[in-house]
């Protein structure tokens, strides 16, 4: 009998296994379900599967009587554009101040305590603040997510960049290169992927903050709904909404994955 | 032409002493070996002679005029591994050097230029045996052929000296030849001054021109730091010699594009 650190599944079966959590969870869902709807046919908690569809059907595929709008569709625009602008904007600023820190000294003696102290700012503490000074609207709402993302991707990345081998930089020196063309010929092209990595683990973070920026102040979006609909215990709605959102974090994290794979094939681990 | 001359040259870490009293007069397109006990100041005089380590005392010349204070184009190092850009192919690792030189604001080349560059690439390529893989990554490479790159890579801004540190000292000792094939064929062609450290007292005998021996004199048991190396065998090999082989190149492939 081989050890048990040596049993490998294969593709089949790794998928199969894979797929298992998830059913499990399904299953229990369902028992519960019946359980608590043969209790209590009014139960709100744990709606059954038919009403859940009945909810999703009127959400996604139906205009709202009062709006005229599709809301599921709405609401997930509404909120992957704040999402999207939001890690736009904090890629562009952690690159910049990235490659600074980590490329010049100076820079990072002036940068680095700075930057390690904002990132300790408990973004949600500073929401208040952002919407007296920047109104209910939009730009809170992405800047919410900029300040709690920005400031960790400069950290990783300008670490990354410390990381590179000496001997990369001095060569680079031997074959004539100034700060400049060291900084974006050899260290910025490397920290690209470090980058995506960053966004990938990051996402997590930024769904928090967009959510808890709609919950407060919003007219649409995932978060808004969620929060609009609490008050009605409305599980049918917050149940799929909630799973629609991991979703979509699930689909832009292999997103990612996949574009660090297709764009940057030599940082890809060796197989 | 890169004539060296090393006057009373000391070097210390605080109290740690590492070099002393280093005096060495070395001619243009010389290859010098150098060898020595591990701790005892080789590398420390190769990071100098590279410009990343300062003298404490005494002068270092290159040509009569006191050394610069960083790496420049006039030096090139091959390290024993990690010189490569892993982001960059073959090709683009070789070209990083002449985009370096002729493009100062974007570090890239275009049209014309970029074409004669490509050009001296592609020779230099063919003169290494890399040309087949002139498409892969570094990390694709086996370590043999990593190191020809790097020793390309090094000489293709055509400096007037070339440092090697243990270049070949993670290689099987199998593709060594190789390797001291092309090292002796870019040394003729490019006339440069090579440096080079090794653990190989064999290797440093059939390259080099001239061998240096790095020791310590004198020896304190309760203060080892006390007393640093110096060279302590300088002893003259073969004349200056044709290249071991005949050049499989044309001469043009080093030639300015």
């Amino acid at each position: 009998m081989p050890r048990l650190v040596n049993l490998r599944p294969n593709r089949g079966g790794a998928l199969a296994l894979g797929v298992l959590p998830f059913l499990l969870l399904l299953a229990a869902y369902l028992l519960g379900s019946n359980a608590r709807l043969a209790d209590n046919p009014d139960d709100k908690l744990l709606p059954s599967m038919s009403s859940i569809g009945t909810t999703l059907h009127q959400y996604a595929l139906e205009e709202d009587r009062r709006s005229g709008d599709v809301l599921l569709l709405v609401d997930t625009i509404a909120s992957l554009k704040r999402i999207g602008l939001a890690l736009a904007i904090s890629a562009a600023i952690g690159v910049t101040f990235g490659l600074a820190v980590g490329a010049i000294p100076y820079l990072r003696a002036i940068l680095a305590p700075f930057i390690g102290a904002i990132a300790m700012i408990p973004p949600l503490a500073i929401l208040p603040i952002l919407f007296i000074v920047l109104g209910l609207g939009e730009v809170a709402k992405v800047t919410l997510i900029v300040i709690g993302v920005a400031p960790i991707i400069i950290r990783d990345l300008a670490l990354r960049a410390t990381e590179l081998p000496a001997e990369q930089l001095i060569k680079a020196q031997t074959l004539g290169a100034s700060s400049w063309l060291l900084s974006i010929r050899v260290i910025l092209p490397q920290l690209w992927p470090r980058l995506i990595d960053a966004i990938r683990l990051n996402l997590g973070c930024a769904w928090l903050f967009l959510i808890a920026a709609e919950a407060i102040a919003s007219t649409a979006g995932l978060g808004y709904r969620i929060f609009l609909v609490r008050r009605y215990l409305a599980m049918d709605v917050i149940l799929p909404y909630v799973l629609w959102i991991t979703v979509l974090a699930f689909s832009m994290d292999a997103l990612l994955r996949l574009l660090r794979a297709k764009l940057f094939p030599w940082a890809e681990p060796a197989t | 032409m890169a004539a060296v001359t090393v006057r009373r040259l000391w070097k210390q870490f605080g109290s740690q002493v590492v070099l002393e009293n280093l005096n060495l007069t070395i001619a243009d397109h010389e290859f010098v070996t150098i060898v020595g006990a591990s701790g005892c100041g080789k590398t420390t005089f190769l990071r100098m002679l590279l410009g990343v380590e300062k003298a404490t005392k005494g002068e270092l010349l290159i040509d009569g005029a006191p050394i610069a204070a960083e790496p420049g184009p006039d030096r090139g190092i091959v390290f024993q591994r990690y010189s490569l850009f892993p982001h960059l192919t073959v090709r683009q690792n070789l070209l990083l050097g002449l985009e370096f030189e002729r493009s100062r604001l974007l570090g890239r080349l275009f049209g014309q230029s970029r074409k004669l560059a490509e050009e001296k690439a592609a020779a230099l390529l063919e003169a290494i045996g890399l040309y087949p893989a002139r498409d892969k990554y570094p990390s694709q490479l086996s370590g043999g052929m990593q190191q020809r790159l790097s020793i390309a890579q090094s000489v293709i801004r055509e400096p007037k000296i070339l440092l090697l540190d243990e270049p070949f000292g993670a290689l099987d000792p199998g593709i060594t030849a190789d390797m001291h094939e092309i090292i002796l064929k870019l040394w003729e062609m490019n006339r440069m001054t090579i440096f080079m450290i090794t653990h190989d007292l064999k290797e440093s005998f059939a390259l080099g021109t001239r061998l240096l021996v790095f020791d310590k004199l004198r020896h304190d048991p309760q203060a080892p730091d006390a007393y640093g190396a110096t060279v302590t065998y300088d002893i003259p090999l073969k004349a200056k010699r044709v290249a071991a082989s005949a050049p499989s190149v044309a001469p043009h492939a080093l030639a300015p594009a």
